[in-house]
This record gives C-alpha cells, sequence and structure tokens, in this order.
C-alpha cells in the first residue's frame, strides 16, 4: 500500500499546488504573528482563518486530484490490487501531503511565536479538519462519475459546514430558546466537525466567559481532558465514516 | 481456464450483457467479435473486475474473480483505449508498474518493449504521445509479466502495419507457448490468421460460439469476413421471419 502511495505522493509534489498551499498559509501565519502584538490575538485569528480555509483547500484539492489521477487508479485497477489497497492509498498519499503543508505552513510558526496548549490545539485541530474534509471529498468523488458535478457537490458541502449549519443552529436556539438547550448545542456541534473545532479552540483561549451558560457548559465538557478525548474521537469518527462509505461505493463502481 | 456463468449487466436502460455463458481453456485463441456496442468490451472488463456484473459469476481457475485480485497477475490487459497518468513519463510507468509487481512476476518478457523501440522514448511524457505509441506502451505493457492469459482489446487499432505485424507474431508466439488469448478486433482480416474460436456478440447475447473450422465449413467460405457475414445474414434472415410471423 506504501508503495502506491508514494507514486501518489510523487505526483502531488511534482504540480507544485500543496507548495503553494504551504507558502500561502506560512505567509498569512508569518504576518499575522509579526503584527499583533500579543501573540495570543493572532492564534485567535489564525483560527479563524484555518477554520474556513483549510476545510475549504482540502475539499476542493483532494476532489481535482481524484478525478486528474482517474487514469492512474484505472491502471492500479488493472493490476493485482484490491480495491481497497488503492483508494486507501489514494486517501494516504493525498491527507498526508495535505497535512504535511498544513504542519509546515501553520505548525511552524506556531511553534516559534505561540507555543502553548492553544497553540497545539490549533495545530491538532487544523490536521484533523484537513483529514476529515479530505475524506469527504472523497466520498462526493467517488459518488459523482462528472467532474463538474464532483466539484459542485464539494463546494456545496463545505458551504453547508462552514455557513449554512450555523445558520440553522441559530435557528434552533432561537426558536427553542425558552428551553435550556445545552446538552442539545453539544450534541448539534458534534454534528459539524468545523462547529467542533472552532469551539474546542474557544475553549484553550479563555473567552468562554463571554458566552453565557452555553459558555459555561462547554467549559464544563470540553475543558477536561474528557473533552480533548471526545473532540478527538468525533473528528476521527468523521474520518473514518465517510472513508468507509466511500470504499463501499467504490468496490461496487464499474470503472 | 475462464468460466462464465450467467452473467448479465444493464446500464441504465442498456443491456450491455444478457445470461453470458461461456468458457475458455488453455491453448485456445478466442476472437470476440460483434458490432459496436455488443458488450465485447464489457464483458472484458467483466472478466478484469473492473465492471461489476449484475448477477452470474466469473470463475478463473475455478476462484470465483469477485473473491480475490491476485488472478489479476496472471491476465495481461491490453485496453481499447489505453489512459495513462499525463504527467508520467514512459519510463516511470514501466518502472512503477515493475516495482508494484516485483515478487509476483518471475520472468519479464520485454520483446515487444524492444522491438516498438520504448527503450529510446523513455523520457517522453504520456501525454506527449500519439494514439499509435500508447497503443505500444498498451501492448508491452500486456505482454511485461508474461502472464498466461492475454486479453487484448482491439490491438492492432492504430498501430502503422509493420507494428501491428509485430504484435500479431508476439500474440502467435505466445499462443504456441500454449497460452489462453483472448481478442476483440474489427479487422477480421488479423483474426483469422491468429484464433482457433469464434465468439459472436450481438446486443448483449452470444448468437454463435464455434471453432473457426466449423464457421469455414458451415459457411463455405475460407474468408472470415464473408463466413461472418454469412452467418450474420443467415441471423437476421432468422429474426427477420419472426418478425414476420408476428406481424401475421
Amino acid at each position: 500500500m506504501l508503495k502506491i502511495s508514494r507514486y501518489v505522493l510523487y505526483d502531488i509534489v511534482r504540480n507544485k499546488v500543496t507548495l503553494a498551499y504551504t507558502a500561502f498559509l506560512l505567509v498569512v501565519s508569518m504576518s499575522l504573528f509579526q503584527m499583533e502584538e500579543q501573540s495570543s490575538k493572532a492564534v485567535m485569528s489564525l483560527s479563524n482563518i484555518v477554520l474556513i480555509v483549510v476545510p475549504l483547500v482540502s475539499m476542493v484539492f483532494s476532489t481535482i486530484h481524484w478525478y486528474n489521477s482517474y487514469e492512474f487508479i484505472e491502471l492500479m485497477l488493472t493490476q493485482p490490487l484490491s480495491r481497497k489497497k488503492v483508494l486507501l492509498s489514494e486517501y494516504l498519499g493525498v491527507s498526508s501531503s495535505l497535512v504535511a503543508a498544513f504542519l509546515v505552513g501553520v505548525g511552524v510558526p506556531v511553534m516559534l511565536y505561540h507555543f502553548d496548549n492553544t497553540g497545539m490545539a490549533l495545530i491538532l485541530i487544523g490536521a484533523l479538519l484537513t483529514m476529515v474534509f479530505t475524506s469527504l471529498a472523497f466520498l462526493t468523488s467517488v459518488q459523482a462519475r462528472d467532474k463538474a458535478k464532483g466539484i459542485g457537490a464539494a463546494l456545496m458541502l463545505w458551504f453547508y459546514f462552514a455557513l449554512i449549519y450555523d445558520g440553522l443552529v441559530l435557528l434552533v436556539l432561537f426558536s427553542f430558546s425558552d428551553y435550556p438547550l445545552e446538552k442539545l448545542t453539544l450534541v448539534l456541534s458534534s454534528l459539524n466537525p468545523i462547529d467542533l473545532g472552532r469551539i474546542f479552540l474557544m475553549l484553550q483561549m479563555d473567552i468562554s466567559a463571554l458566552m453565557g451558560y452555553t459558555g459555561a457548559t462547554y467549559k464544563d465538557f470540553f475543558g477536561t481532558s474528557f473533552g480533548l478525548i471526545y473532540t478527538i474521537g468525533i473528528m476521527v469518527l468523521w474520518i473514518l465514516v465517510p472513508l468507509w462509505l466511500a470504499l463501499r461505493s467504490f468496490n461496487k463502481k464499474d470503472i | 481456464m475462464i468460466r462464465i456463468e450467467n452473467i448479465s449487466k444493464r446500464f441504465r436502460k442498456l443491456h450491455a450483457l444478457i445470461q453470458i455463458n461461456t468458457a475458455f481453456v488453455k491453448g485456445q485463441a478466442v476472437a470476440l467479435i460483434g458490432p459496436n456496442g455488443s458488450g465485447k468490451t464489457t464483458l472484458i472488463k467483466s472478466i478484469l473486475g473492473l465492471v461489476k456484473p449484475d448477477s452470474g459469476s466469473i470463475y478463473v481457475d475455478g476462484k470465483s474473480v469477485a473473491e480475490g485480485v491476485d488472478y489479476r497477475s496472471r491476465i495481461g490487459y491490453m485496453p481499447q483505449i489505453g489512459r495513462y497518468p499525463d504527467n508520467m513519463k514512459i519510463g516511470q510507468i514501466f518502472a512503477m508498474l515493475k516495482n508494484l509487481r516485483a515478487g509476483s512476476a518471475t520472468h519479464l518478457d520485454e520483446d515487444l518493449y524492444y522491438q516498438f523501440k520504448l527503450d529510446t522514448i523513455l523520457d517522453k511524457p504520456m501525454r506527449t504521445l500519439s494514439g499509435g505509441t500508447r497503443q505500444k506502451v498498451s501492448a508491452a505493457l500486456a505482454f511485461l509479466f508474461d502472464p498466461d492469459v492475454l486479453i487484448l482489446d482491439e490491438p492492432t487499432a492504430g498501430l502503422d502495419p509493420l507494428s501491428s505485424e509485430i504484435l500479431k507474431e508476439k500474440i502467435l508466439a505466445e499462443k504456441q507457448k500454449g497460452k489462453l488469448i483472448l481478442i476483440t478486433s474489427h479487422v477480421l482480416s488479423d483474426l483469422e490468421e491468429l484464433v482457433t474460436d469464434i465468439v459472436y456478440l450481438y446486443e448483449g447475447r452470444i448468437v454463435f460460439d464455434k471453432k473457426l473450422e466449423e464457421v469455414q465449413r458451415e459457411t463455405g467460405e475460407e474468408k472470415l469476413g464473408k463466413a461472418i457475414a454469412v452467418l450474420t445474414r443467415r441471423g437476421l434472415h432468422k429474426q427477420e421471419m419472426a418478425y414476420l410471423k408476428i406481424a401475421k
């Protein structure tokens, strides 16, 4: 399996998009750390960018990469290699290159300027979100044979998780504001990896005091080491479930 | 060696294959012929596991192809349209496949690789290759691991006469070694020199599955092209009679 991933990685490194992505992240993080006097503020701004940009880039890049390497996948499948092996190697190649880009682009500056719990949390969430959205992109691209449809679906999913979902949650919270909703919001946040990441990050930043009762509930929950394990667990589920569904439909697919 | 039992496949409304039953053994060279869209490529892709049939099963050496992928190490496949990663070079493709198959392949057969002079253009990226050169790469790859079964989908289409002759000689040589060869082609004159059996597909069904001599004897035609024409006309005649009956 690692053999195939090596060829996938080689192909990705050659087309230089991930290098540009790394450079972009590096420029953004460095300039934020240079501009802000307090590095904790810089981490705050950086986390907002990470929560939007990382899912978008992971999703679009993985989708386009999938369609561009369709010939490669076809060639692999005429060899004595199982579909599971081919798909997982592709995933390993794509996600590891994106995670590496993130670690260099955001991880290194954070470690240089602001190496504490918050910084570590940012690196962790960014890396997990990269893997989650790569996995989701694999699911949509395996299902849609048409390139335009695949990219469209990937963008719609990103819109949903990054923007629409929050609106829906707010709507629910306002409509049922007379009821105790703390437990419900906890569940709702787990249904969106970006939200989960955002809450987890905010609670590392001591601004949860501004968030009222819900904030207090969150603090009780996510502030503990159980909260950390819970967050990682849910994120891992968000990686594994779409990947498993993608594999299932890839196994039935006609090439 | 390859046994096909009750294979059916539908693409939406199109019945690509309907209840196909047949078997191929070692030493046979089988021509799969039929008009465009009659299901030849779908049948081949089902054997390779690229297309998943809706029902029925295919066995290679008694093992179902749905169960494992190891059987593919014994099949050399030359696709109708060879599609390769655009930014890889010829040399890289060969190196990659050799690397991936290291261990399973005991002996490399590089005859075609040298006869097509691919070793002189190793640095050419795949996207710059002409259709014919792509075909040469596909052919060289199909024979590379010295497989027991060769599946060739339109092997001579797009090749120049010299290369086409080289390929045909290679196919004959492999046939003499007792390998199973499956060929689809529309160039029937190419086939009559190569094959021992004819399978004729029409709209997803096998119309006939006979020895080459049998076909020639039945129709009284020496040339395969004419023989097939006679047989299909007979088949059409039967169909027309059936329609007439319905009309009456």
